[in-house]
């Protein structure tokens, strides 16, 4: 059986990183005496899936993962079962079947939105003009751990909250090779990481082609 | 003082430019976040090491759980940070706080250190300073916790004495509610007309009555006089009602052990469920403080163990279980405990591991019961090869029992084998080191007739330091050059792909070694040493041997008077006056047999009579039976006619 699961990743949680995040959910798994399904081999794995990683520092309000368990179990109390095993700092969203046939999560994200809070005082002037500039640059080249990459086209989509001026939104490409990050954004618009709270808001699925 | 909100802002501006932010967020499965203002009395509990290191801690964790059942009285937790958080909290005004509420650590009643050894005392040092405490007890006031200390340490609390206000001498399950009980009494945020009512030296009230709880030890009431050679002449109380010398406290009955272990968001160093299956132990190696000042031997019941072992895993999610003690495999149920183990948990993934095994009980059987669930190597400690060594340590093993048992366990499926060695021991040549060498040369030789290329050995060979309150409390440490010269030995004797050897800095050995049979004036060594940087003194590469140095210089004070130094007959100890109830004389027939070369069995077998049994004559009363593995007292009833006590046979 395949759960999906959505969850919110925020508090204590947003100083995890990817790895320490699987084995979270190793743990609550077992925690919730769920019957995880586990690889073979001398060093069997167990079967959770999670994607598009999250960098260290940011809070989320749409992360996923898929757990394979060994048999099906009923889907009712599943939510408050799992609520109760995980840590502080994670709130699960939903718990769904989801069908064996579709591919593993990973190559289904498409792209990601991000709020990002302002935390000192800006000029919505100023803003307006450097997200401008940005918009409007033909690319914007970049090193990458020792890898030089184009931002430009990661951008799908960047302007200031209509309803607060001390948010910016963003949707960057969230694909295998081609991933734009939140702290880049603000790096270019010249903002320091520790004057911003970064937040995920959406990822956005590409539904499986017939 | 900053409010926790405010912390977490000033936190969250700073943790991504530290490695490993997770260490200072809390945020854990099962840690206990009760109402702050409904706590009568609040406790924060210290392991004064980094994050990793200090949050699998099952003596805090005990701590922990015993003052949090408590309606009136809350504890939460704090560790060390490491170099790069200490350098960002100081330059943004970041006090430590408790993971649980952020709180201030200032702000809370008591802190409680745990002191399981001395490489951690600038540690202790800089946490206060990090919190915004007054390193020294004489500057603290009414306004300022309370700080105390336990642990394997305090059995020698003088080098600290400034800086604790009060030591735990033994267990800390039931003093520590004595604590809370008198510090009741004396509340810090009394209106200054209530403190006048509480006398002007309110601080000074409250640590007298601390100083009568039986197993309280707070140094300033204690006068050291010192004769000309620097030794101590005795020790002085200085107030009425305070006992001297402190005698350790002990359970009659070990509680019930922790069931909710917290489960860390982030990778640290040991991940899984701790049970205590016994404290104590009754080998009696000359050389070991652990087994002479945590006597008597108290056995929990198996059923006991299975079922806290099951609820813990049940609720953290861990993969692996110890079942700990000093020696595991002397536990008189060994077998059937890790059958029902077994049992418990069969059909389930679950490493478990028995550690601290000994070599003359690890029987085949147990080896049979212990692979099925083995991860990584199998461990035993030799400690020496010679028997001449041997016997002085009164570590009697021979060399036909090791290569037999080493053999069994490689024939098991054990790849890897760990065997701890030690150097140093009193009157050891170089051909009781060679001998080390030899012996891990057949017992890879073994190894190889079973398991090929594919079997390995690790040696770890630590260096001794000759600790207080054991037989070779009165011996000189070797110097570094010896150590070194014996490193170097071994060194080239084991060049083998097969066989990986660890070893001690004779530098951090000496740092030990001061520190260990220190007296007062070494106080203002660790301080001195402290104030130009010393701290994480037990990280490799982080031991400021040369700032250490200086500070002893600048206080005209010799190292060498405390490690390469034989002890007179009759010298008075600076720990004289701390009891673990194992007397004196005891130790020191001990220490007059290890020159012959006279061993003693283990204590199962004959009571020898250290001490214990008359200190505690009465928990022993009413604890009948085998759980107490000192023998049976007489039964006195009311008639005052004594039972004749019946002598199981072994």
């Amino acid at each position: 059986m395949r759960l999906r699961i959505t969850f919110a990743k925020q508090g204590a949680l947003r100083y995890t990183g990817q790895i320490d995040l699987h084995r979270i959910w190793e743990r609550s798994a077992r925690r919730s005496d769920l019957p995880l399904a586990y690889s073979r081999g001398f060093h069997p794995q167990p079967k959770i899936q999670l994607a598009a990683a999250l960098p260290l520092g940011f809070s989320s309000r749409c992360e996923v993962v898929d757990l394979r368990l060994e048999r099906d179990i009923p889907l009712d109390g599943l939510i408050e079962r799992l609520q109760s095993a995980v840590p502080p700092g994670l709130t699960i969203l939903s718990v769904e079947q989801e069908d064996e046939s579709v591919p593993a999560l990973g190559t289904l994200i498409e792209s990601a939105e991000y709020e990002v809070t302002l935390l000192g005082k800006v000029s919505l002037a100023d803003l307006r003009a450097k997200i401008g500039d940005l918009q409007a640059a033909a690319s914007l080249l970049r090193e990458r751990r020792e890898k030089r990459y184009d931002l430009r086209p990661l951008i799908e989509n960047l302007d200031i909250s209509p309803l607060d001026p001390q948010v910016i939104r963003m949707r960057l490409a969230a694909r295998e090779g081609a991933t734009g990050r939140p702290d880049e954004i603000l790096a270019e618009l010249g903002i320091p990481l520790e004057d911003a709270r970064v937040e995920r808001t959406r990822l956005i699925i590409r539904e499986s082609q017939p | 003082m900053l409010t926790p909100r405010e912390i977490e802002l000033r936190l969250d501006r700073i943790l991504l430019k530290v490695a490993k932010p997770g260490r200072y967020v809390g945020g854990e499965v099962n840690i206990t976040v009760k109402d702050w203002h409904a706590a009568r009395t609040r406790v924060a509990l210290v392991f004064p090491e980094i994050y990793d290191i200090g949050v699998s801690n099952v003596g805090l964790k005990i701590l922990y759980d015993q003052v949090n059942q408590r309606e009136d009285a809350l504890a939460e937790r704090a560790y060390a940070p490491w170099l790069d958080m200490e350098a960002q909290m100081r330059a943004n005004g970041i006090p430590l706080y408790s993971l649980e509420s952020f709180r201030p650590l200032a702000e809370f009643d008591i802190i409680g250190f745990s002191l399981p050894y001395e490489t951690l005392y600038t540690n202790t040092l800089n946490v206060l300073d990090l919190a915004g405490i007054p390193v020294l007890s004489a500057e603290r006031t009414i306004t300022h916790p309370i700080i105390i200390a336990g642990g394997h340490a305090a059995t020698n609390p003088e080098p600290m004495h400034r800086f604790i206000d009060a030591f735990v001498i033994g267990e800390g399950e039931e003093v520590i509610h004595d604590i809370i009980t008198v510090v009741q009494q004396f509340p810090k945020t009394a209106l200054d007309s209530e403190r006048e009512h509480l006398g002007a030296g309110g601080r000074e009230n409250m640590l007298r009555a601390l100083a009568r709880i039986p197993g309280v030890y707070v140094p300033r009431f204690y006068r050291i006089h010192y004769r000309d050679d620097g030794t101590v002449a005795h020790t002085e109380a200085l107030v009425e009602g305070i006992a001297s010398p402190v005698v350790k406290r002990v359970v009659a009955k070990l509680p019930p052990p922790p069931t909710r272990f917290i489960v860390p968001n982030i990778e640290v160093v040991h991940n899984r469920v701790s049970v205590e299956i016994m404290r104590g132990c009754t080998r009696g190696c000359r050389f070991c403080q652990a087994g002479m000042i945590t006597r008597p031997v108290r056995e929990r019941p198996v059923a006991e163990i299975v079922a806290a072992a099951a609820e813990a895993i049940r609720t953290s999610g861990f993969e692996e279980l110890a079942l700990i003690s000093l020696s595991s495999s002397d536990y008189t149920d060994v077998l059937e405990l890790v059958t029902a183990i077994g049992e418990r948990f069969a059909g389930r993934h679950l490493i478990v591991s028995l550690p601290s095994l000994r070599i003359e009980t690890v029987s085949v059987d147990l080896m049979e019961k212990l692979r099925a669930r083995r991860a990584g190597g199998f461990t035993l400690a030799p400690e020496a090869a010679t028997e001449r060594m041997r016997r002085i340590i009164n570590k009697f093993i021979p060399d036909e029992d090791i290569l037999n048992t080493t053999r069994e366990i490689y024939r098991r499926g054990w790849t890897t084998i760990k065997l701890y060695f030690m150097i140093g021991h009193p009157s050891e040549t170089l051909e009781d080191v060679r001998a080390i060498a030899e012996l891990c040369k057949r017992v890879i030789a073994e190894g190889r007739k079973v398991l090929g290329g594919k079997a390995k050995l690790h040696a770890g060979v630590s260096t001794f330091v000759p600790k207080p309150q054991t037989p070779f409390q009165w011996v000189s440490c070797d110097t570094p050059d010896q150590i070194a010269a014996k490193q170097d030995l071994l060194k080239r004797e084991l060049r083998d792909r097969s066989i990986k050897l660890s070893w001690t800095e004779p530098e951090v050995t000496m740092h030990e070694a001061w520190l260990s049979r220190g007296d007062r004036r070494l106080a203002d060594v660790i301080y001195t040493a402290w104030q130009h940087g010393a701290k994480f003194d037990a990280w490799g590469g982080q031991l400021h041997y040369e700032t250490w140095l200086a500070a002893f210089a600048e206080h005209g004070l010799d190292p060498a008077f405390y490690t390469q130094r034989q002890r007179r007959t009759d010298e008075v100890f600076p720990w004289e006056h701390i009891s673990a109830a194992v007397r004196k004389d005891f130790l020191f027939q001990d220490f007059r047999m290890s020159l012959e070369g006279e061993i003693r069995v283990d204590c199962r077998q004959q009571c020898f009579a250290c001490g214990i049994l008359p200190t505690f004559n009465n928990l022993r009363r009413e604890n009948r039976g085998e759980v107490w593995k000192c023998p049976d007292v007489p039964v006195r009833l009311a008639t005052g006619v004594q039972l004749p006590v019946s002598v199981a046979a072994d």
